[in-house]
């Protein structure tokens, strides 16, 4: 923590202005522009009252005990003057507020839909025509390795929107440099729109609470120019379509975030040396853990949870195709 | 301000035969303090315990609620130090999130909804008002051993392992993690009792017990606070109670309220929790409204700029904080049109809060103001609570909300508003009223130095987090992006100075109770009712009922001769 001089923070502006991240785009003329507006008054109104508060404090400061102060308690004109001039400003920035959500709210009709999927602790993000692309931090290890960049990659100049959706408890898309943020949930469908105006790489955040890993649950915005769009996808669809091993399955659900290979209990069990064992069940019975049961744990966590653990870890079905599944339950089967 | 009855059949059987002072002085008879210490420490300890005294319950309530002060703070401490570098290195993630709770958690439920209320009000609002006691003292015993009972099951949830939901407890989070977090909802439905005697005490002893002559209209400011405080505690405390039970209930019988898998909605849990949790808010700012108002009149020797505007504000703040619990959902998948009517209908509270802050700055106007330590938290209350309420413009206005929302913006913004509301304002009043409860003065000057450490600490502290979560920086995270690594370095060093200081301050108060100079009656010349009688006072507050014959902030410096005031 010595290594952190206070320089860092002039560094940490560099990008963008000294309030605001990186403007890349359209979405940021809703809010900016009220941000600043917002900044303007009550820049003001602070230096104003601070600066007449001050000079009251010193102008009228104790000098002695034969002090005799001014019975005013009060003016009835200023009372009215001082509420209904503030009335005025802040009934223009609810106007100017509420035009920028409005804004942010409606996206246009020739937006490209891009189905977002959180989870305890990654996104993962559907494209049109089938690809998905999995953003777990372990998935993101063994593309990097590949050579492989991981994120929402999207056009430039083209309104996309994100259809949110979670598989467990909440989670909030919210891409600083677009300005737009939303809620995920279970039971609905929420979503955000923006077209990104300057290619370059964005963050994006969880910023609903979600447990453990929630600092973690975080990942890029790619943009990059049409053509480069189209050649990426037409990559990742293919490299998609091939077979994924157990280990990369296991990675990109996530599975390791609780799931230790190597006997470490983490919020859920160990998954080394499961397989043909007795595992003891939460209700008191217990289980003989074959393929079935490892599969069954998977789609539907639930229906037998191990005793000692939180019913917590979010049904799999329809994460993985009936052939990843058997590859997956394979692989944990092979875990000494 | 009050003047001693004619002896009547009615106050003659309270009043003692010996001859007294204009001030209530009795040489025979002991101070709340210390009646009962004559007959040992284990039945002084019971005289303590079993008390109906309102005063000995504030300050049982001061010692529990600073206790617990301290265990929120140390947490804060200990999670700023791992957050001054962007990587995860001094504790685990769980750990963290663990503690961001403890912290929340505790300085909500335990320390800022009773610190002014139940804490100061408990010893100042019947001596305020010219009561012996509150309506119901054993009602106001009762809720101090309900607010021990949920503290005890708060540290036992603690305990037990400990609980990371926030304070929030969101559903399905909430309903589905680990931990004892049932105990942690039953501590703060318990809590929530507490808080309903307290209120509901409050607003009879207000209605029933003023002294003769004192209206409505001729309360000290700090009794209307209360009252709408009070007011605010009675009806929106329910609905936490209800929500809170059922979440337990989910989570021990797996009815579905809240969690989809059982048919519930996770957004419905939102309304009910704001719905209690927005009006919580002004649980705790109001009573600072209150505490600045006596301080800023008492300090500037001045009548109050605009008394029927405040007092009436204030109440009108509580009502309409009913109706604004939206505004925390803009993001939340609530309707478009819900968000429109929630953020216009905030902007309704920005305004008589506006007119209290130009009330304020206008009572000095023309005083002889006096910069000892009550006013330097005074006015260091004014220039935070400013920043507070300004910063709330762009978190009740849609589209910068969306930006803004869940970020440090909003965790420096309400610390502006919380800590510098309840916990700045509750120093002034604990150093304004300090000789009147203890007895003893403190050191001015030392007073004046922590007061000035605290101040700067604030500002360091939370500052930075403005910027840092208007570019961006999610809250809650522990480990970040190393962008905001600066900024978050700033403020892990203002929150070592702000501890410093709250200790520097802890230290010369406990000099000054068992080693200051005795007080005067009256040190800050006030004439409120407080001020008339003995210090510390006695059991019963007064000899006589005091009549109320003059305005709470007629000063006897008041030059008439100057011409138009009215009141």
């Amino acid at each position: 923590m010595s290594g952190v001089p206070f320089g860092a923070v002039l560094d940490s502006v560099r990008e963008g202005s000294f309030w605001m991240p990186p403007d890349a785009s359209v979405t940021t003329q809703f809010v900016d522009p009220v941000f600043y507006y917002i900044l303007g008054l009550t820049t003001f109104f602070f230096v104003a009252i601070v600066a007449v508060g001050a000079y009251f404090a010193i102008r009228y400061r104790k000098r002695s005990d034969a002090d005799r102060t001014h019975p005013s308690a009060g003016s009835h004109t200023l009372e009215a003057v001082l509420a209904i001039i503030p009335s005025i400003l802040m009934a223009t920035i609810f106007w100017v507020g509420f035009r920028g959500y409005i804004n942010l709210s409606v996206p246009p009709p020739d937006a490209l839909e891009i189905r977002t999927v959180g989870q305890k602790w990654f996104w993962t993000f559907e494209y049109p025509n089938g690809m998905v692309m999995n953003t777990s931090v372990e998935n993101a290890k063994l593309r990097e390795e590949a050579g492989l960049e991981t994120g929402l990659v999207v056009p430039i100049g083209q309104p996309v929107k994100l259809i949110g959706h979670s598989r467990d408890v909440l989670h909030s898309m919210f891409v600083p440099a677009f300005r737009i943020k939303k809620d995920v949930m279970p039971n609905r469908y929420t979503s955000i729109w923006f077209e990104a105006t300057k290619t370059g790489t964005y963050d994006f955040f969880c910023t609903e609470y979600c447990g453990k890993d929630h600092s973690r649950m975080i990942t890029k915005v790619i943009v990059k120019e049409q053509a480069d769009y189209d050649a990426w996808l037409e990559e990742e669809t293919k490299n998609s379509a091939k077979p994924k091993s157990g280990s990369e399955l296991f990675a990109q659900g996530g599975c390791t975030a609780c799931h230790s290979l190597a006997g470490v209990a983490g919020a859920g069990p160990a998954l080394n040396g499961l397989f043909g064992r007795d595992e003891a069940l939460a209700d008191g019975t217990s289980v003989k853990a074959d393929e079935n049961y490892i599969r069954e744990s998977i789609v539907n966590p639930t229906a037998k949870v191990v005793n000692g653990y939180a019913p917590v870890m979010p049904p799999f079905a329809g994460t993985f195709s009936d052939e990843e599944l058997d590859t997956l339950v394979n692989y944990i089967k092979n875990q000494k | 301000m009050m003047l001693d009855t004619p002896e009547t059949p009615e106050n003659a059987e309270d009043a003692p035969a010996e001859e007294h002072g204009d001030h209530g002085h009795h040489a025979d008879e002991p101070s709340y303090l210390v009646y009962g210490k004559e007959k040992g420490f284990a039945s002084f300890l019971k005289s303590w315990l079993i008390t109906v005294d309102h005063k000995r319950i504030g300050i049982m309530y001061l010692i529990s609620v600073l206790l617990f002060f301290a265990v929120a703070g140390f947490t804060a401490i200990y999670f700023r130090w791992e957050l001054m570098t962007a990587a995860p290195d001094v504790m685990s993630g769980d750990t963290y999130n663990k503690a961001f709770t403890l912290h929340g958690g505790i300085m909500v439920f335990l320390v800022i909804i009773p610190l002014t209320p139940a804490a100061l009000g408990n010893f100042v609002l019947p001596l305020m008002l010219g009561a012996k006691d509150v309506a119901f003292p054993k009602l106001n015993l009762a809720s101090l051993y309900v607010y021990w009972a949920g503290a005890a099951l708060l540290v036992y949830a603690v305990l037990g392992g400990g609980f990371d939901t926030g304070w929030t407890f969101y559903t399905p989070y909430s309903t589905t993690a680990q931990g004892p977090i049932t105990w942690a909802l039953l501590g703060a439905f318990t809590l929530g009792f507490s808080s309903i005697f307290t209120g509901l005490n409050f607003i009879v002893t207000i209605h029933k017990m003023r002294a003769p002559g004192m209206g409505f209209f001729r309360m000290p400011l700090m009794l209307w606070a209360l009252y709408a405080t009070a007011l605010t505690q009675l009806l929106a405390t329910p609905v936490l109670a209800i929500t809170l039970l059922l979440v337990a209930m989910e989570r021990i019988m797996g009815i579905g309220i809240f969690n989809p898998d059982l048919g519930g909605d996770p957004v419905l849990m939102q309304h009910f929790f704001w719905f209690y949790s927005h009006p919580a808010v002004y649980i705790m700012i109001l009573p600072a409204f209150g505490i600045i108002s006596e301080l800023v009149a008492v300090h500037s020797r001045k009548r109050i700029f605009g008394y029927g505007a405040i007092a009436l504000s204030s109440v009108s703040i509580a009502l309409i904080g009913f109706l604004v619990w939206g505004h925390h959902m803009f993001v939340s998948g609530q309707s478009e049109l819900s968000g429109v009517v929630f953020s216009f209908l905030t902007f309704f509270v920005a305004v008589p809060t506006a007119i209290k802050i130009f009330s304020w700055t206008g009572t000095m106007w023309g005083g002889s103001v006096r910069f000892n330590t009550p006013m330097l938290y005074t006015l260091s209350f004014l220039f935070l609570f400013l920043i507070g309420g300004l910063t709330g413009l762009f978190l009740s206005t849609m589209a910068t909300d969306v930006h803004l929302h869940d970020t440090y913006f909003v965790v420096a913004h309400f610390h502006y508003v919380m800590a510098s509301g309840a916990v700045i304002s509750f120093l002034g009043g604990l150093h304004h009223w300090w000789p009147k409860m203890f007895g003893t003065m403190y050191n001015e000057t030392l007073g004046k130095i922590g007061a000035i450490i605290i101040f700067l600490g604030f500002n360091l502290t939370f500052f930075p987090q403005f910027v840092a979560g208007s570019r961006g920086m999610p809250r809650r995270y522990h480990e970040y992006v190393s962008e905001f690594e600066g900024m978050q370095y700033m403020s892990s060093i203002g929150s070592f100075v702000l501890a410093f200081g709250l200790v520097f301050v802890l230290c010369y108060l406990l000099h000054a109770l068992f080693k200051g100079k005795p007080a005067p009656d009256n040190p800050w010349g006030g004439v409120t009712l407080e001020w008339e009688t003995a210090t510390p006072p006695i059991e019963h507050n007064f000899h006589h009922t005091p009549v109320c014959v003059r305005g709470p902030y007629d000063f006897p410096e008041i030059d008439e001769s100057l011409g138009n005031g009215h009141h």
